[in-house]
């Protein structure tokens, strides 16, 4: 896995410096908890839309859209488009447009985000419609950056969550603590965390989000449990480059050609 | 197509009960609401179809995210409440999920204009049209009465993709027959004449028409064109009018920045320049009143419009 993932952060500081813009410090932090997700926890078919299965398949929703390159390299590299087409990130005319977008059509994008605090709702909305469906095998994922939790709209979905018993729902938070102005304990604290969670009717777990059995164990306990579930993943924002990590000046940067280069060494391992 | 005799109703209640219809004949069409379901009558279809029904609570921005939710899972999700929440409240949600994802969520947003009455300013949407009307791929329609109300509801189910429909507090009295086809494809030609073009939408439409007998009593005859659909906006009918009147009165229960009146000039500009009258709110809020006495201060009656027109028929 490790491998694997050092793969994908080469290609998000590749695809980032070659758009010269992107977002490398929130796609680091929630990269590993990506590559576990499609690995091993989501049961999302690579041939897409033309899948007979599809219907079955289980949604995510990365609500911090900015995050899309973390996302974008994952389904690459798991088969769902080709590898080559990672460069063309934030290229005019692109299936990868700067936030995911579901207007573009790239295989394996469920949803557009990129305005932060929405994607919760259409999470919990595509939770009602399956049980609406009568669907008891897809599960909705929603994966959520803890600064983006500062917009109002998330807390008025997870009382929704609550109110509609979603058991087929699981939110899943990138706690990586920073934001483009600082900290976001200094910003704008959302502690205690967990026990807000809790005081929303959710069953809360707390992981290291760059420890791949913990992912992995705590993603498929919440996915086959019965209960309204929120996993608060503890993440480090800029993961895996020595420079990048925890420096909030990395949120929306693109490296030049030499920090790419140190990058790309220090993630050549 | 027009009605013979004058029926009041409440275009609320109609909507209410369309849905409901609606709902019996196709088990996908979903319902949410804002805390208003019992002003909006969506209670209607929340008691026959509690399943399909969600109310969202006071919170609208939630309630769009859930929509677009509810349509990436293949509904076609109809979400309700006043148009002044409907709109503004949650307008990034609008934009950013529902209408970027082309989804098939219809916003029917009631209590929209100045006739809200009493509630006054905060209540009253004067810039509803145009904030949707801004939106790529959003389709913006203001029926002008029951009849139109209920087609327009019918057609919304059965055209994929998002739409804003926006219905006022007020009864409104019958201008339609059964026999009226809505046509989102053009404007309606409700009267004939050949001396000024009035446009209009919504519950003003009765009373431009009302005005208009007076206009004949003066021996002006003014051609009324309704145009029900704002956007996608269809010139022909008015270009074709235009041409033969060579002047513009509209009259809409909006803001006169942004709305039907916008789009009708920026419509000529383009086909058939010539001068445009717009009545409506002029850069103000509202505030309260009781119905008729604001349509009256804000110059949306009969009366009113019949005055302003003589005027502007005057202005060489």
């Amino acid at each position: 896995m490790k491998t694997f993932t050092n793969k994908l952060r080469q290609d998000i500081i590749k695809m980032i410096h070659n758009a010269k813009s992107g977002h490398p410090g929130g796609a680091f932090s929630c990269v590993d908890i990506l590559a576990v997700l499609y690995k091993k926890v989501l049961n999302v078919p690579v041939e897409w839309d033309k899948s007979i299965d599809f219907n079955k398949r289980d949604r995510f929703v990365l609500s911090k859209g900015h995050a899309s390159t973390a996302l974008y390299a994952t389904l690459a590299h798991c088969g769902f488009f080709p590898v080559n087409m990672l460069m063309s990130f934030r290229m005019l005319g692109s299936k990868l447009q700067g936030h995911p977008s579901s207007r573009a059509q790239l295989p394996g994008i469920e949803v557009s985000t990129g305005s932060l605090g929405q994607g919760l709702s259409i999470g919990v909305g595509m939770a009602l419609a399956l049980r609406l469906d009568k669907n008891e095998t897809s599960k909705v994922f929603v994966l959520l950056g803890d600064g983006e939790m500062q917009e109002g709209s998330v807390w008025e979905s997870l009382m929704n969550a609550n109110n509609q018993k979603l058991n087929n729902l699981i939110v899943i938070i990138d706690k990586n603590e920073l934001q483009i102005d600082g900290r976001t304990c200094d910003i704008k604290s959302l502690e205690p965390l967990d026990e807000k969670l809790k005081a929303f009717g959710f069953s809360v777990y707390s992981i290291d989000g760059h420890n791949y059995d913990e992912i992995e164990h705590t993603l498929l306990e919440a996915k086959n449990s019965n209960k309204l579930c929120a996993i608060i993943a503890n993440t480090i924002k800029g993961k895996g480059v020595s420079f990048m990590e925890n420096n909030a000046g990395w949120h929306g940067k693109a490296p030049n050609d030499e920090q790419l280069a140190k990058a790309l060494e220090e993630l050549n391992v | 197509m027009f009605s013979k005799n004058i029926e009041i109703k409440s275009p609320r209640n109609v909507y209410g009960d369309t849905l409901v219809e609606l709902g019996a004949k196709n088990p996908n069409i979903v319902v949410l609401d804002a805390d208003l379901s019992c002003s909006t009558q969506t209670c209607r279809f929340a008691k026959a179809y509690p399943e399909r029904f969600f109310n969202c609570g006071i919170a609208e921005q939630d309630m769009m995210g859930t929509a677009a939710g509810l349509a990436y899972g293949g509904k076609t999700v109809f979400a309700s409440t006043f148009a002044m929440f409907a709109t503004a409240r949650c307008l990034d949600q609008i934009r950013n999920t529902i209408c970027y994802s082309k989804l098939d969520v219809k916003i029917v947003a009631t209590h929209g204009g100045i006739t809200v009455g009493e509630d006054g300013a905060s209540h009253q949407a004067l810039e509803d049209i145009s904030y949707m009307r801004s939106i790529p791929d959003m389709k913006v329609i203001v029926p002008g009465d029951c009849e139109e109300v209920k087609q327009v509801i019918e057609y919304a189910a059965n055209t994929p993709g998002p739409m804003y429909i926006r219905i006022p507090r007020t009864n409104l009295k019958s201008v339609f027959s059964e026999e009226y086809k809505f046509n989102p494809a053009t404007g309606v030609k409700v009267k004939e004449g050949n001396d000024i073009t009035i446009v209009t939408n919504g519950e003003t439409l009765y009373e431009v028409i009302e005005a208009s007998k007076k206009l004949q009593e003066v021996g002006i005859e003014a051609e009324i064109l309704h145009y029900p659909v704002v956007k996608p906006f269809k010139h022909i009918a008015l270009k074709q009018s235009v041409q033969k009147t060579g002047k513009v009165v509209v009259v809409e229960n909006h803001s006169i920045i942004g709305g039907l009146g916008s789009a009708v000039c920026e419509s000529l500009c383009e086909h058939y320049p010539a001068r445009v009258y717009r009545i409506g709110t002029k850069d103000t809020f509202g505030q309260s009143g009781e119905q008729r006495q604001l349509m009256e201060f804000y110059g949306l009656t009969d009366k009113k419009i019949y005055e302003k027109i003589i005027e502007f028929m005057d202005v060489k």
